[in-house]
This record gives C-alpha cells, sequence and structure tokens, in this order.
C-alpha cells in the first residue's frame, strides 16, 4: 500500500499544473470550489457525527465579512492576514453557538444552524451603514506579503494559495478524523448514549468538532470573498447553506477528499445549468439531491467502492494507512 | 394606548396567519415525524393558486363576496392535491430513512416545487388585493383598521377550532393524538399508521394552503414568498413543542406579538427578536413549551 501513499502528493501536483493549464474561466471556478469545499468540508464531517447543518452560511459569511470589514475599515490588503481573520470570525462564532447547539441533534440542530445564519442575514441586510447592505461591499485583489500581483498573474496566484489553504485543512481533518476525537465524533452518530457510558462527554466532542467546522468555513468564507471580490448578505441566506448540504450530500461522507469532488463538479454543473437551465435550475439541484438520498446515500464517493465490487466482485479502498 | 391597540390587532393577524401555516407542519411531524422543510411551499402553492383564480375571477365581473368561497376551495383543492401526491409518492418511501435523510429529502422537494411554482405562474407577481378592498375598514377604538386583516383572524379561529374538535372529539383525530403520543404503542393497538399518516399530511397541506390562500390578497404573490415561511413556522413549532398543535397555538402568539411589538417599536430587530424568543424558550426548556421530553434509548 506504499503507493498509495504518495496519491495525494501527485494530485496536488496535478492540481497545481491545472493552475497554468486550464482557462482563466476554469481556473476560477476551481478556486471557488475549492473555497466553498471547505465549508463542504466542514458540512461532511458533522455528517460524521450525524449532524446536517443548514446554516453553514453563517461562518461562510462572517469570514467573508470579516475580510470585507478588514479591507474597508482596516486597510488590510495581505491575503495572509485575511485569511487569519476569517479563522478568527469563523472560530469566534461558533464559539459562541457551540455553546447552545451542542446540545442539540438531528431536526433541532438542523433549524438551530439555519436561524443563526437567518439571523445574521439579518444584521447584514439591516446595518447597511456599515455593511453597505443589499449592494454589499468590494473587496480589493489581495496583496501577498506586500506584493500586489499583477493583473495576469493575480487569477493563478489566488488558486495557488486556495490550494494550499484547502491543502492544509483537507491534512488537518484527515489526521483529525484518525485521532481518538474523530473516532469519538463517528461514534456519536452510532450510539451517543454508549459513546456518554463509555466515560466520554459527547457535547464536549461535538462543541471541539464544530470549532474546527467554524475555523474551516471561516477560511473558505474568507478565500472566497478574496477571489470574487465582492460579498453581499446572500452569503448567509439559508439557500446558501442549503446548497452546501447538497454539495455534502453529493460528494458524499465517505473521504475527506469527497466534498472538494462534489463541490468542483457543482461549480460546473452550475455554470452549465444556469446557461441552459437558467429557470429550472433549483428543480434540477432537487431531483439529483432526490436521487442520491433515495438511491445513493453514500454520493459520489461511494461509487468509488460500488463499481469496482460490482465489476470484479472485490472491495478496493482508497484510504491511506494510519 | 392606540399603539399598543394596533400592536396587540397586528400580533393578533400575524399570530392567526403563522398558526395556520405552524400548526399543519407540527401535525405533520408529529405523525410522521418527519419535519417537512416543502411547507413552505405548500403555503405558497395555495398563495399562487387563490391569486390567480382570484384575479380571473374579478376579470369576469362575478359577484364579488363569492371569492372567498373561491379562495377556500383554492386551499382545499390544492391540499388535496399535492398532500397525497407528496405523501404517496416521496415520504412514504422515506419513513424508516435516517432524520438526516429525510431532511435532505424534503429539502429537494421544496427546490423542486419552487422552480415547479416558477414554471407554472411565471415570475411576475401577482395582485389580488381585491378581495381585500371588498371589506374597506372597521374602527377599533377609534382607529381605522382594515376589515380584511379581522377576518383572517376570524379564518385562523375557524380553523383552529375545527381542529380542535377533530382531534379531541372525534375517533380518528383522537387516533392522531395517539400517534403523536406514543406511536409504538398506537401500532401495537393496530392503528392504520399508512392511513393515518396520508390524512395528517393532507390535513396539513391543506390548513398551510389556506394559510398561502387566505394572505394572498394582503401582498404580491411573488417567487421567494415560501423561504421565510418555513423557518418562522419552524420558529413558532420549536417555542411550542415538536408535535404539539396546541403549543403552535401558543407559539405563534408569542411570535406573532413579539414580532408586531418589534415592527412598531424597533424594526431594525424583528427577525432578531423571534430567533431571541425561540432561543430562550429552548433554553430553559429544550423540548419547547408542551412537548413531553424525549426518553433516550440505547
Amino acid at each position: 500500500m506504499k503507493s498509495l501513499r504518495i496519491l495525494p502528493w501527485i494530485l496536488a501536483g496535478v492540481l497545481i499544473g491545472l493552475g497554468w493549464l486550464l482557462p482563466g474561466w476554469s481556473r476560477f471556478l476551481l478556486t471557488l470550489a475549492l473555497a466553498r469545499g471547505l465549508v463542504v468540508l466542514g458540512v461532511a464531517l458533522l455528517m460524521q457525527a450525524g449532524l446536517v447543518s443548514f446554516g453553514q452560511g453563517l461562518f461562510f459569511a462572517a469570514g467573508a465579512y470579516a475580510v470585507g470589514f478588514a479591507m474597508k475599515y482596516g486597510g488590510v490588503r495581505d491575503a495572509f492576514l485575511a485569511t487569519a481573520l476569517g479563522a478568527l470570525a469563523g472560530l469566534g462564532i461558533a464559539a459562541l453557538t457551540g455553546l447552545l447547539l451542542a446540545r442539540y441533534r438531528g431536526i433541532f440542530f438542523a433549524m438551530l444552524t439555519l436561524a443563526f445564519s437567518m439571523i445574521l442575514y439579518g444584521i447584514l441586510l439591516k446595518a447597511y451603514t456599515i455593511t453597505g447592505g443589499t449592494d454589499g461591499l468590494r473587496i480589493a485583489p489581495p496583496a501577498f506579503l506586500g506584493h500586489v500581483l499583477p493583473e495576469e498573474h493575480a487569477g493563478i496566484g489566488q488558486y495557488l494559495y486556495t490550494l494550499a489553504c484547502a491543502g492544509v485543512f483537507l491534512y488537518l481533518v484527515f489526521r483529525y478524523l484518525e485521532s481518538p476525537l474523530g473516532y469519538a465524533v463517528r461514534a456519536v452518530r452510532d450510539n451517543e448514549v454508549r459513546v456518554e457510558y463509555l466515560g466520554l462527554s459527547v457535547s464536549r466532542v461535538l462543541y471541539l468538532t464544530y470549532l474546527l467546522v467554524g475555523v474551516m468555513s471561516g477560511v473558505g468564507g474568507a478565500l472566497s470573498a478574496l477571489s470574487i471580490g465582492h460579498i453581499v448578505p446572500e452569503l448567509a441566506y439559508w439557500t446558501t447553506s442549503g446548497e452546501f448540504v447538497f454539495v455534502a450530500l453529493l460528494g458524499g461522507t465517505g473521504s475527506v477528499f469527497a466534498p472538494f469532488i462534489g463541490s468542483a463538479l457543482f461549480e460546473f454543473i452550475r455554470t452549465y445549468a444556469y446557461k441552459y437551465a437558467p429557470y429550472t435550475w433549483q428543480m434540477l439541484l432537487g431531483f439529483i439531491m432526490l436521487a442520491i438520498v433515495l438511491f445513493m446515500p453514500g454520493g459520489i464517493w461511494s461509487l468509488s467502492t460500488s463499481i469496482p465490487r460490482r465489476v470484479f466482485g472485490w472491495r478496493w479502498f482508497w484510504k491511506p494507512e494510519a | 394606548m392606540e399603539t399598543l391597540v394596533i400592536i396587540l390587532i397586528d400580533g393578533l393577524v400575524y399570530a392567526s396567519w403563522l398558526f395556520l401555516i405552524a400548526v399543519g407542519l407540527t401535525l405533520i411531524y408529529g405523525v410522521l415525524r418527519i419535519l417537512n422543510l416543502a411547507h413552505g411551499s405548500l403555503y405558497a402553492l395555495g398563495a399562487y393558486a387563490a391569486a390567480s383564480l382570484v384575479i380571473r375571477y374579478f376579470d369576469r365581473g362575478l359577484w364579488p363576496p363569492g371569492s372567498y368561497f373561491l379562495m377556500l376551495g383554492a386551499a382545499v383543492a390544492v391540499g388535496l392535491l399535492a398532500g397525497p401526491f407528496i405523501e404517496r409518492g416521496l415520504l412514504r418511501r422515506i419513513y424508516n430513512r435516517d432524520p438526516v435523510y429525510q431532511l435532505l429529502a424534503t429539502y429537494s422537494l421544496f427546490l423542486i416545487l419552487e422552480d415547479f411554482i416558477k414554471l407554472v405562474w411565471g415570475v411576475n407577481p401577482y395582485f389580488a388585493y381585491k378581495p381585500a378592498w371588498l371589506l374597506g375598514q372597521v374602527w377599533l377604538g377609534g382607529i381605522p383598521y382594515p376589515a380584511y386583516s379581522v377576518l383572517l383572524i376570524g379564518v385562523a379561529l375557524l380553523a383552529g377550532g375545527g381542529l380542535w374538535f377533530f382531534i379531541r372529539r372525534t375517533r380518528t383525530g383522537r387516533l392522531v393524538v395517539a400517534m403523536i403520543y406514543d406511536p409504538e404503542i398506537s401500532m401495537a393497538l393496530g392503528v392504520n399508521v399508512p392511513r393515518l399518516s396520508l390524512l395528517t399530511f393532507t390535513l396539513g397541506a391543506i390548513l398551510a394552503a389556506l394559510g398561502g390562500a387566505f394572505t394572498a390578497p394582503t401582498l404580491s404573490v411573488a417567487p421567494g414568498i415560501s423561504v421565510e415561511v418555513i423557518v418562522l413556522a419552524f420558529a413558532v413549532v420549536v417555542i411550542g413543542g415538536l408535535g404539539s398543535p396546541e403549543g403552535s397555538a401558543i407559539g405563534a402568539l408569542l411570535v406573532g406579538l413579539v414580532r408586531a411589538l418589534m415592527v412598531h417599536q424597533r424594526p431594525e430587530l424583528e427577525l432578531f427578536a423571534i430567533y431571541l424568543v425561540m432561543a430562550l424558550v429552548l433554553l430553559i426548556r429544550p423540548q419547547g413549551l408542551f412537548a413531553r421530553e424525549e426518553v433516550r434509548r440505547v
């Protein structure tokens, strides 16, 4: 299985290479997919614990607006600092809302996260003197350690930076899932009461997971704000969060890579759907999601085991050994 | 003093609207154990059906008060068509699934219905204000107030009363309560669950469509009206306790009054206040005001 160990590096090499090969528009889509993939990774992580968050837009918008405020009021242009601020905003909000949310499961968790994100949406909309209301805020192209990249290199710089951030969090989540805490998260989904009988605090496990998810989604928001260059309150709207849930389901929770694959697929589907089916785009999403729920609960990732099993009659996993 | 009266009436009007939608949501949850995220779409379907029919009705120049019966008929028709279709076609397939997947399935349904509405009725708003104009104004404590809004309170009271009679005084209704209270024992005693689920879902759909149909004359019926409804209805249902019809009435009153107070005093905090009430209730009674605490099972 040693060869599998270098697979992530090959993947990283291919993705870096793609930065030069792809035309600008699809590189931009891939950048967005990576940034939003971080949020989706958070949703998928919570799904591992059996929780659906319909309010991931809360962190996404918080991260984006942290960047926006820092730029508008603090004159911050550095990409690293902006990302750190996004992470901090996500962490702060997760630390606060997590206190309440760690007590709830299932439907209550889903709808409470939704309510929190709608509160932020309301604030962003109404406090227009600070947030710009529905017009949103403009975000200038970021600087990397004091250098603003020239226009022709800005896209690729943005892409590589997003890729690097995504890689860092991907590794973190991977390690997290291999840690005792990560195993506890999955145990909670299987049987919460038994986990408590084992002497673990379920709410503590979920709270810590929620913090990680908050940071990740905040960074995702900051990164997508930097690459899009414009932020609006709709980032916190619950249909944005619904999209994240959709993508998490599309990719599946079978691997840490699945959210990013789902995310990339989603960005490209969306681009074409806007072009060819602008009025039935949501309906299309709905039908795909329904089909996944009914027939393929493991998402696209489950194909990586189910197709070879059907063809060759053996199980094939791609899961680097711990 | 006058502001207080207005706030009270506004709150009551808003509460009756919320109650019609929330009570269906809570009943469906109680019997089917599925939180129907597409409930707002049923509301929107009711509103669209009523608005488009009412506009045509008045174009023909028919007897104006008949429009109220038309609205009622539209709501019942929407409920009777969409309810069984959704319950039989989709929900029946997911009863034994993880709650998370049930939630996602109804979310997909919401997305589908959202575009379905756009396909059928287009994206331009419908203004079916005439039924509201017909009634003119009433004077409440020296303040003019649209009489139609008072009619809304009446509709909600009638629906609530009818529902109370159904639940407490008829055999089927009592079975519904039994299902909400203890599904396992009810099933063991031979309750016809598929029939009861179909009935409850259809009833909930009719109530949501009724809420939509009767508010249609007071607003511009446009895409997106279903989105906010579900979030608010959920807040109401959570405050009252999931699965409790009485709770949804109290929750609707609470949310309605808080919202009216905020709209008049601090409009920028409106949404915030509603969720604050919800968070407070959940902090004190996590299962809501009226629901029983669920026993955790190993």
